[in-house]
């Protein structure tokens, strides 16, 4: 099949506007004859439902917490990026697009990149006017900084907690249309499927997660703003929530997932204390800003770090990229703490980890100063390890972050089954092969208020009059499955609980298809998932009913699905013979150890189609008119 | 370590519940609070018990999920940390454990530990926001606010909306909670429009829900997490009485 990303013709800088005149526009009367259901209320959803009934249309909003302000958007620390050019130091829409591609190591999709940052300016726009406390200077205005990747000061924040004051504000901009009545907002609700009819996606099956009654929905499209998959690898920086299913569930019915292999490993994390350990936490990487890496020069030194004198260590990063130094983009900087791990000159329990040293910058700035710029992260960590960052380094090490890979999206967002959404993290379109800092913020709000309430428009205004409700056979049909399904799970009661799997996956997930892979590993990879999946089946525990609040379900249904898509991820990474961004195979690296892409054979976007026992590859070429293909250098 | 835990079993809203004892062996002072209920879970499905329900997500503190009475003080003994962020070095071993769920009639209870906290969503949906269609805001420079202002209300917005403060309250009185979003919205200029119908609106649904009434005990203060000030409540009950004298136009 081909893949038709529905990409408008027209130069770039204007396509956008272009298009947003040729797509068709729903009567304001008639938009309120439309039902919109919308998964999952993060960022991309939040902003999406809020928007969307701004307009007038219905719209139904789901998310699996108790309330929409804590979907995992939240945890996000450093900022969001907006090509303002607000320090007049060179910044621009043209610039903003140029780094996104060429940070994605040029595997993602010029015409929406090049929107994205066309947008990033009115996402500002609407944040602040919605209150959001943003960092400012002395007179009043917007303060930014320089963040992971970039040369130019972009990046808005909001201390080290961006990412809750905007979700809070999108939160509370859906807060007001509830209390409008154009939101119908169903907390501790989980989409267990999607409900296809004609080929056209008209509704979804949940489970309350509170009495467990399974429920259907109907609508006139659906929209996925379910994020990122990276529990898949049972550690990782997501909250312990954050699951495939929705994602997975669209995929088994119907739609593409592209690029799965695409993870991104984040460099500055917590280090693993212990087997017990549930999940990771990061720190923003804004803190590369000012602290400096380094681990010892020899192998095997146990000496305490001030012991250390300046002479015996390396500075690995600031030696190997004098222009970049300590801001080299996230993928370089996680494959080289792996690196010097590997070399034996890892610290901390296990060897696991570097040393993020602020004591230059404390020298420089005074302790004030530091503290006002990264205190809370300071606290964090304190509160974790139990160590002063202000007296002794910090350890960090390198840990799942976020996937670049999600369901294959078109040009107007939507994937390949009509009327299916998927926004934010959930779809895959913008980041390529990795992301830059401070850009999954900016993804997330610009699909979901102003990208997405444009395009939906022009697909609904042709499905005018089309109406279907539950009563439909096809909700049964599906319902009856998914409690089907749930059934299979409880009456398996075997020996081993759902985490002692999901930890196992996991452990598979980092050794073989983490930040390094190769053919014989992700093979290995394949049969042991295989394998593993097999006995989850006949060997998973599962104990309570469906019937009220059932945690243990819940997360059982998400692993067997995990265990599913892990398979994918694997063959993804097996098939993609070259290194891009978050996906390093050590088969094709250059002489210096660098990521080594193949631009002639696969300079495409890799979507799956699923199958009855095996999925099948479709590719959506990728054109570069604009930026040229180079080896990324942050030498 | 070793520690004997007292854990509040309730099979859902209509079970009376009780307490119940359970030993969590072998505990690393690493781990953190939920991480040593995770291993008494794993043990209790192990013998064909049903887990301990709690909510959770983001376990870094942010997300506002997760809390829980630890000893009768929420989120446990260490100041400005949530339960998940809690780590088990700021216990001894042999020490006995009280686990309970938030006490507030307005928070009821779904199950174990886990409780209903819709009312706080009720609260912001009365007021608690700006109104700006996406799309109508001028250039974010266009408006100055004075460094700080913008800090304050910072610290005003940080509120994780845990619960903790109504938890703890002798009243339980929501007055912190609400007065953290009324000042955050109301001291930014992009707020003042609706500054005096947002906090009667805001205060009409708090005293609507099943809160009590504050009589400045400052318990929430001292469990909230994220350490905000009862200053702001004196802040809103001021913006209260102006916006009750300048009458429902206002």
């Amino acid at each position: 099949m081909v893949l038709d990303a529905k990409i408008p013709s027209g130069s770039i800088a204007t396509v956008w506007d272009e298009h947003r005149f040729q797509m068709k526009l729903v009567n304001p009367a008639n938009k309120r004859k439309f039902d919109i259901i919308i998964v999952g209320t993060g960022l991309a959803g939040a902003s999406a439902a809020a928007t969307m009934a701004e307009l007038g249309y219905n719209v139904k909003a789901f998310c699996f917490q108790d309330s929409p302000r804590r979907a995992h958007s939240i945890a996000a620390q450093g900022g969001i990026n907006a090509a303002k050019n607000y320090q007049n130091d060179g910044d621009s829409i043209y610039r903003l697009f140029y780094d996104t591609v060429k940070g994605g190591d040029y595997r993602s999709r010029e015409a929406n990149v090049y929107r994205l940052a066309e947008v990033s300016v009115n996402i500002i726009d609407q944040c602040a006017a919605q209150g959001v406390p943003f960092a400012r200077e002395y007179g009043g205005l917007l303060d930014n900084r320089s963040f992971g990747g970039a040369q130019v000061s972009r990046t808005f924040y909001a201390r080290g907690q961006t990412g809750q004051q905007l979700l809070l504000g999108a939160y509370q901009a859906l807060a007001r249309q509830i209390e409008a009545g154009k939101v119908t907002m169903y907390p501790r609700t989980e989409m267990l499927d999607v409900v296809n009819i004609d080929g056209h996606a008209r509704g979804i099956v949940t489970r309350n997660l509170v009495d467990g009654k399974i429920e259907t929905h109907a609508g006139d499209a659906v929209v996925l703003a379910t994020g990122g998959y990276g529990n898949v690898f049972y550690l990782s920086t997501n909250a312990m929530g954050s699951n495939v299913t929705a994602a997975w569930r669209a995929y088994r019915r119907g739609a593409f997932f592209a690029n799965p292999c695409y993870t991104q490993i984040h460099p500055t994390c917590i280090p693993v204390s212990g087997e017990y350990q549930s999940k990771l936490t990061l720190m923003s990487e804004s803190l590369r800003n000012d602290g400096r890496i380094w681990v010892p020069e020899k192998a095997g030194d146990s000496r305490a770090p001030n012991q250390i004198p300046e002479s015996e260590r390396d500075y690995y990063l600031e030696r190997k990229y004098p222009s970049f130094g300590n801001l080299v983009p996230r993928d370089v900087a996680s494959r080289n703490a792996k690196e010097v791990c590997d070399q034996g000159r890892g610290v901390g329990p296990g060897g696991l980890g570097v040393y993020l040293d602020f004591a230059d910058a404390i020298a420089r700035l005074g302790k004030d100063t530091v503290s006002a710029r990264y205190g809370n992260l300071f606290e964090m960590y304190e509160k974790i390890t139990g160590e002063d960052p202000y007296e002794v380094p910090m350890r960090i090490y390198p840990a799942v972050h976020y996937t670049m890979g999600g369901l294959w999206v078109d040009y107007h967002l939507m994937t390949t089954v009509p009327g299916l959404y998927a926004i934010g993290e959930a779809n895959f379109s913008d980041h390529g092969a990795n992301r830059l800092g401070a850009s999954a913020l900016m993804q997330g709000l610009a699909d979901g208020y102003f990208i997405l309430p444009y395009t939906i428009g022009d697909y609904l205004a042709k499905r005018m009059g089309d109406k279907v409700t539950t009563e439909h056979p096809a909700f049964a049909k599906v319902q009856a499955e998914v409690e089907q399904r749930i059934a299979s799970l409880l009456a398996i009661n075997g020996n081993r609980t759902v985490d002692s799997f999901h930890r196992e996956l996991g452990k598979i997930m980092w050794e073989h298809c983490g930040m390094a892979r190769n053919k014989e590993g992700l093979e290995k990879a394949i049969q042991l998932i295989g394998d593993l999946r097999q006995q989850y089946w006949s060997d998973v525990r599962v104990l309570g009913q469906s019937g009220n609040v059932n945690q243990d379900l819940e997360k059982a249904g998400r692993v067997a699905d995990f265990l599913e898509l892990a398979e994918l991820m694997c063959r993804d990474a097996l098939h993609r013979e070259e290194s891009c961004g978050g996906h390093f195979r050590t088969e094709h690296q250059t002489p210096e150890g660098e990521a080594k892409r193949d631009d002639e054979n696969f300079s495409y976007v890799g979507a799956w189609q699923h199958g009855d026992g095996k999925a099948t590859l479709h590719k959506e070429d990728l054109d570069f008119e604009y930026v040229k293909l180079t080896q990324r250098s942050y030498k | 370590m070793d520690l004997k835990l007292h854990v509040w079993r309730q099979k859902d809203a209509s079970d009376p519940g009780s307490m119940v004892e359970y030993q969590a062996k072998d505990v690393s002072p690493d781990m953190s609070f939920l991480e040593m209920l995770d291993v008494v879970n794993e043990s209790l499905v192990q013998k064909g018990e049903e887990p301990i329900a709690f909510d959770h997500d983001c376990r870094e503190g942010i997300c506002g999920a997760c809390g829980m009475m630890i000893n009768g003080v929420a989120h446990g003994p260490q100041r400005g940390t949530t339960t998940c962020q809690l780590h088990m070095r700021h216990f001894n071993d042999g020490d006995v454990v009280y686990i309970e769920p938030w006490r507030s009639g307005a928070f009821p209870v779904l199950k174990d530990l886990m409780v209903d906290r819709g009312a706080f969503d009720r609260i912001i949906q009365a007021g608690g926001y700006i109104s700006v269609n996406t799309g109508s805001a001028p250039d974010a420079n266009e408006i100055p606010v004075p460094k700080q202002a913008a800090d304050t209300a910072f610290e005003a917005a940080a509120c994780i909306g845990c619960g903790a403060c109504v938890a703890q309250c002798p009243n339980g009185a929501a007055q912190l909670f609400t007065s953290a979003k009324v000042s955050h919205l109301g001291l930014m200029p992009q707020g003042q429009p609706e500054r005096w119908r947002r906090v009667r609106g805001m205060v009409a649904q708090m005293e609507e829900e099943a809160f009590g009434s504050c009589s400045n005990h400052l318990e929430c203060e001292a469990v909230c997490p994220k350490e905000i000030s009862v200053d702001f409540i004196a802040r809103m009950n001021r913006d209260y009485i102006k916006a009750t004298f300048k009458g429902d136009d206002s």
